[in-house]
């Protein structure tokens, strides 16, 4: 469907997931906790009559527990199905009555809500009524779960026949072996089927707590008003302590996994345990990766494979910090007869940065990419909402965004170079192959 | 699923302009301007008005191909510097090809527009073409084909409906084009299109953001303003003959699940203050599919369970004739035959019994936040003024776009509902799954953990 409307772009960018951070130092960033201890980040925003506001929890699917991978993620989107005994239905229509938009966000480390509203009072209160309504009285009716069970399960099969999905999912469980991050977020269909109305309660109760709460609002309310919806929404969530922080995954052996698929391309993805959010190599390796693949056509990954060679529409590396160390992921698809030159030419390409570093000249543009690019990452309510989130939740100091600019110019090439050599064996590395008959 | 929702946001996201400035340079350069100061930034867009269905058979595809050769050099800019510049001035840019038009856009810091239209109006009229960088990019563009239409068995489905409703007019061809149409293309064929449609009187600039309006008129007459106009080829209607009966597919892929799509011949905008069609289809579609809970979603997802997804889809501006789709994925136990039955079910009590105030006004509300969350994003202002030029509508109609939408009666819903909704305007495709193949091998299984 998409190619009629979105139409078909020249490239896309894989991956705005590892969100750098940064700001003007204009932006006014507020933060408090409630009285239950939910932690609150706030930006006073009164140019359009609006206000967006998500909350977020460790609930992602790395706190799946043994044998029933896919709780958190049937939990999560089970919240707005039934709520204080409203049905699926009264909800929906409730929200679009008034305008308001409810959406979820879900990935391993994190289970989050967002509303959009009008900030006319009228539509702002009715939508904040149905926002703590969802989070704070789910019902998980027994027929819905049921009803969601089926589809999520539906969704996860029919993903299958996605070969970047497969190899997506592969990756994770090579790399993480038996670290929470190694199963699919969506979970695991004969663990989904035997999922009980008790584990989405009990699950729900531990997680979706005050104390484990991050509640961020950017939009036209003052902050006195912001305080109260911030209590309200806090105070009628469980008291629940905080969860306990999630294991550091081991560094992954070399592996090489091949899995055949009837697609037309080879899916390839080659990767190691990269850095979590809160790494103090975060700045060298996220500008040090803008020479490496993170560029787009101003990345070594895409000339060599894509502009040289032809081999590929996709060429690209990031690394995914998370709570724990996420990956470190360079990809491409190539048509399977290239599979292998394909491959060589990304890993040469790997070998050589890492073994070198990138050039003076490289570094220079990437840094005025990335500080000259600086102010379009803030030009939305939507992307200030979506920093103030990640800062609230990976708990980043809160002058972090005045000091981003002046920590990527601070990276040299020996930063990088060092940095790089700490996270990258190149002999070392994850490899996953999907395509053809899965044979070399 | 996932894009049937995209239209849908596209049919809810309304306009509330604030004033458009829109000019016409001597050349034929139209160049629009919408000023809005709430970040210091800004996004320009060149808009061709030359996209897939202008192209010919044999040489499908070259529309986009082009769009990838733009990038390729001009006689002072040499390959890869256009990117390069660009990203060392703190912007991201990128391009983009549909049925309609081609489109190329830089965001940047405001006071950086200079740079963006410099190039711009450099690779409008001085782009080489060379046969060596040609050959390897239309690897890359076969690449690209595979990747996002031949392993994806719903985009193979849609590819082949569009191909089966139209018989005639252009939009039966795929924006990608066809793989045997890549396989043979040559640089000249490129060379010829740009020839063909790129002047500065094919072309719309559209810039929006933290800028002044008579400033960026002032920096398009110093860059592009020098351009030479074209005579541009003629165009050709191409009109769809009437549809004479239902017709269907059956599209077998490597598939776990089935899935269904319709497709309806609809009229799209032409006369804004005139039409009432699009703006009562843009409501069915909101009826039918618009909140988590709206007809399709609560009928075949909740309470029958029939279906694990169900949308709807219109959209009312192109250059082109409209569709009205429908696309469902069928929940276990039930087949496509089923679902299409209960979806024809869902269409004909609209059809029969019409719309209730409720839903109407629901579908209203939703057009009119939408009207204000869009302002939130300046990339989306300037792509709707694009799309609405390039359509030839002006600016006026997004600007009344949402009083337009809020006019609908319910009677006027039913009655594009029985007017446009009947099955010898209909195509139907079903995706027939084949196994993706015996139980995947591994050649290596993943590695010992290495725990330190």
């Amino acid at each position: 469907m998409s190619i009629k409307t979105m139409s078909i772009q020249r490239f896309f960018f894989a991956l705005l997931l590892s969100l750098p951070l940064s700001a003007q130092a204009t932006l006014a960033i507020q933060n408090w906790q409630t009285p239950q201890g939910a932690r609150v980040v706030f930006v006073e925003s009164r140019e359009l009559p609006m206000l967006d506001i998500s909350v977020d929890f460790p609930a992602g699917s790395a706190r799946d527990p043994a044998g029933k991978a896919g709780l958190a993620h049937l939990t999560h989107g089970l919240l707005d199905q039934g709520a204080g005994g409203l049905s699926d239905t009264a909800i929906a229509h409730r929200l679009a009555d008034v305008g308001a938009v409810l959406s979820g966000s879900f990935d391993r480390d994190r289970a989050g809500v967002t509303l959009r509203t009008l900030s006319s009072a009228t539509e702002k209160t009715a939508a904040l009524e149905m926002l703590a309504r969802v989070l704070q009285r789910p019902d998980f009716p027994q027929a819905v779960i049921r009803r969601e069970k089926q589809r999520l399960i539906a969704a996860i099969r029919e993903a299958e026949a996605d070969p970047g999905t497969v190899a997506g999912k592969a990756f994770y469980r090579a790399l993480y072996g038996t670290h929470p991050y190694a199963h699919d977020e969506a979970g695991d269909p004969a663990a989904i089927a035997r999922l009980t109305r008790g584990d989405l309660q009990a699950f729900y109760r531990a997680h979706y707590s005050a104390p484990n709460a991050v509640i961020s609002l950017v939009g036209d309310i003052s902050r006195a008003e912001a305080e109260a919806i911030a209590a309200r929404l806090a105070a009628g969530l469980s008291k629940a302590a905080a969860v306990p922080p999630l294991p550091s995954p081991a560094p992954a052996a070399s592996s090489d996994v091949r899995i055949a698929h009837p697609s037309t391309q080879s899916h390839v993805l080659v990767g190691a345990v990269g850095m979590a959010r809160n790494d103090p190599d975060f700045f060298p390796l996220f500008v040090g990766n803008y020479v490496l693949g993170g560029g787009g056509f101003d990345s070594r990954l895409m000339r060599e494979v894509r502009d040289k060679r032809g081999y590929a529409y996709s060429a690209y590396s990031y690394f995914m910090p998370m709570v724990e160390a996420g990956p470190f992921q360079l990809g491409l698809q190539t048509k399977l007869e290239q599979t292998d030159d394909a491959l060589k030419v990304a890993q040469a390409t790997l070998r050589q940065f890492i073994a070198d570093g990138p050039s003076e000249a490289e570094l220079e543009q990437a840094k005025s990419n990335l500080t000259g690019g600086f102010p379009l990452r803030l030009d939305s309510n939507r992307k200030i909402l979506d920093y103030l989130a990640a800062i609230g939740f990976y708990r980043l100091p809160l002058d972090y965004l005045d000091t981003w600019v002046a920590k990527v110019e601070a990276v040299d090439v020996a930063a990088v170079k060092q940095a790089f050599a700490r996270r990258i064996d190149p002999d070392r590395l994850v490899t996953v192959v999907v395509g053809a008959g899965g044979a070399r | 699923m996932v894009g049937m929702r995209g239209m849908l946001l596209a049919l809810l996201v309304g306009s509330a302009q604030a004033a458009v400035t829109d000019v016409t340079l001597d050349n034929g350069l139209r160049v629009i301007v919408q000023e809005d100061h709430r970040a210091p930034v800004m996004v320009s867009q060149v808009w061709y008005r030359a996209g897939s269905m202008d192209e010919f058979n044999g040489s499908t595809g070259v529309a986009h191909v082009l769009e990838h050769m733009m990038f390729k050099g001009t006689q002072t800019v040499p390959p890869g510097e256009f990117s390069k510049r660009i990203a060392a001035a703190g912007g991201r840019e990128n391009a983009f090809t549909s049925r309609d038009h081609t489109a190329y856009f830089q965001q940047m810091q405001k006071d950086r527009l200079a740079l963006s239209m410099q190039l711009e109006a450099d690779r409008m009229a001085n782009l080489v073409i060379g046969d060596a960088l040609f050959a390897k990019e239309i690897q890359v563009v076969m690449e690209e084909r595979r990747l996002r239409t031949d392993d994806q068995p719903q985009s193979v489905v849609y590819e082949r409906l569009m191909a089966t409703a139209y018989q005639a007019h252009p939009y039966r061809r795929p924006i990608i084009g066809w793989m045997d149409d890549l396989s043979n293309m040559t640089a000249q064929d490129a060379r010829d299109w740009y020839a063909r449609w790129y002047a500065p009187n094919n072309a719309t600039l559209v810039v929006a953001g933290d800028v002044k309006a008579d400033e960026v008129i002032e920096l398009a007459r110093r860059h592009f303003g020098a351009l030479p106009a074209r005579a541009l080829p003629p165009r050709k209607p191409q009109d769809e003959p009437a549809q004479l009966g239902e017709k269907r597919i059956v599209v077998k892929a490597p598939a776990q699940l089935p899935y269904l799509l319709m497709a309806w011949h609809a009229p799209t905008l032409k006369d804004w203050e005139q039409d009432t069609a699009p703006y009562a289809l843009q409501i069915l579609a909101g009826v039918l599919s618009g909140n988590d809970s709206a007809r399709l979603q609560k009928s075949l997802v909740k309470t029958r369970q029939i279906a694990v997804n169900a949308s709807a889809g219109y959209d009312a501006v192109a250059r082109g004739p409209g569709m009205f789709m429908i696309d469902a994925t069928p929940a276990p136990g039930t087949s496509a035959a089923a679902l299409e039955k209960a979806i024809r079910e869902e269409v004909r009590r609209i059809q029969r019994d019409g719309i209730n105030e409720a839903e109407l006004a629901r579908v209203k509300a939703q057009v009119i936040a939408a009207d204000v969350y869009q302002r939130d994003s300046l990339f989306y202002q300037a792509m709707q003024l694009g799309e609405y030029a390039t359509a030839g509508l002006p600016p006026e109609a997004l600007a009344r776009r949402v009083d337009k939408l809020r006019a609908v009666t319910a009677r006027e819903v039913q009655a594009a509902a029985r007017q446009w909704l009947q099955d010898d305007r209909l195509s139907v495709a079903e995706l027939d799954p084949q196994p993706l193949q015996a139980k995947a091998q591994r050649a290596a299984v993943p590695g010992v953990r290495h725990v330190n």
